[in-house]
């Protein structure tokens, strides 16, 4: 079957438990993404290109050669709050802080609700906070924001190297050049205006902000109240 | 007659399952499980469930180990551990299991020791329940599929 016009997602998902990397690994299949898993924020960040310490655009760093993940592009990284060692909200930071991959939003899992942990995190920069389980509704309500990265890193190629070569995809995003990602994303909304008309562009955030504030709304109520308030189920009418 | 063999079989399955249902032991989560599984992933149902009996089990091992030691004082360790089980308890849709490890989390949230000990001999109970029942799902299912198979031969 040949998948047609829908754009592929690469998702990068963390956890410890593998239990939870098949469980979230199936669901993202499901909503049509591409999925590495890894068992810790150590090996995610690895992947990602970065280690502790030093990013691979850092001139005083060793030169490594990270060619294998740049070329991968990450579209989202959903991870588990507790984890042993780094947990998810240290995984949060790190990439926050790190200019290379501070705009791919991040998605935190956990099994409890504790609206202070919530808070920390989005206020750190996490997309979400999911409660666990995480169903595919709530993936697909990620994918304007995976779209919208997306959609930026390529921007952000037209802009860096105009002549693609073979490899050059997100390569060229992380030239040593780049120093502020920021500092590009200032750079581009004059063109992105001259392209694409800006009351599209605002739409698109508003849904966002939207459907953002809708979830944390509901991780948050549902701390009030056990009842998850879904139907509940009354009987049912298939097995497998 | 081999007509009526997977009917009957698929008849067991469904009254099975909305005897569970019914019971509380699972929720419409097992539901969104089951949607989960398709041609390209056949078995997924079977093996994530399989997954998460190992690391339960292992699981209420450490808990176990825990709270029979007579210095025991490492209630984080056990919050840990049920944070776990209450996730991937509710992932799969047995509810019951994920609400007496939330009662049980409780428990070691105070320091309360008699309160945990109750508290996992409730868990241990009820998970041993619905593995139990599972069990008898896969066999009707594989029966069913046996079943199946042999109506519509290749």
């Amino acid at each position: 079957m040949v998948m047609a016009a829908e754009p592929q997602f690469h998702v990068l998902a963390v956890d410890d438990s593998l239990f939870d990397r098949k469980f979230i690994e199936r669901l993202l299949q499901k909503a049509s993404c591409q999925v590495t898993t890894v068992d810790s924020g150590y090996k995610a960040l690895e992947f990602l290109g970065l280690r502790e310490g030093f990013e691979i655009n850092d001139p005083d760093a060793v030169s490594t050669s990270p060619v294998i993940h740049q070329e991968v592009e990450v579209n989202l990284i959903i991870t588990d709050y507790c984890m042993p060692g780094m947990t998810g909200y240290d995984l949060l930071k790190k990439v926050k802080e790190s200019s290379a991959c501070k705009n791919i939003p991040v998605v935190i899992m956990s099994s409890e609700n504790v609206p202070a942990r919530i808070s920390r995190c989005l206020e750190e920069g996490a997309e979400e906070f999911f409660l666990k389980p995480v169903r595919l509704a709530d993936l697909n309500k990620l994918k304007p924001l995976m779209m919208k990265t997306k959609l930026k890193n390529q921007k952000l190629e037209e802009i860096e190297a105009p002549s693609k070569d073979e490899s050059g995809t997100v390569a060229a995003v992380v030239e040593p050049e780049v120093k502020d990602l920021t500092e590009i994303g200032i750079k581009i909304l004059p063109l992105q205006s001259e392209v694409e008309p800006k009351q599209v562009h605002l739409q698109v955030v508003q849904q966002e902000e939207q459907t953002m504030s809708n979830n944390k709304r509901k991780s948050v109520e549902e701390g009030l109240s056990t009842d998850r308030s879904r139907p509940r189920f009354e009987g049912i009418t298939t097995a497998v | 007659m081999l007509g009526l063999g997977v009917d009957r079989l698929q008849a067991d399955i469904n009254r099975l399952l909305t005897s569970l249902f019914h019971q509380g032991v699972l929720d419409e989560q097992f539901l969104q499980l089951q949607q989960l599984q398709d041609e390209t992933s056949p078995t997924f149902v079977y093996d994530v469930i399989n997954i998460y009996f190992d690391e339960s089990e292992k699981l209420l091992r450490s808990l176990r180990l825990l709270l029979m030691d007579r210095e025991f004082s490492d209630y984080k360790k056990i919050g840990l551990h049920l944070n776990q089980l209450v996730g991937s308890s509710s992932s799969i849709g047995a509810r019951r299991v994920r609400n007496v490890c939330v009662a049980f989390r409780s428990a070691s949230e105070l320091n309360n020791r008699p309160g945990c000990l109750r508290g996992l001999e409730i868990v241990e109970h009820e998970y041993h329940y619905l593995k139990n029942m599972m069990h008898e799902l896969f066999q009707l299912e594989q029966q069913r599929l046996l079943a199946a198979g042999v109506r519509y031969p290749m």
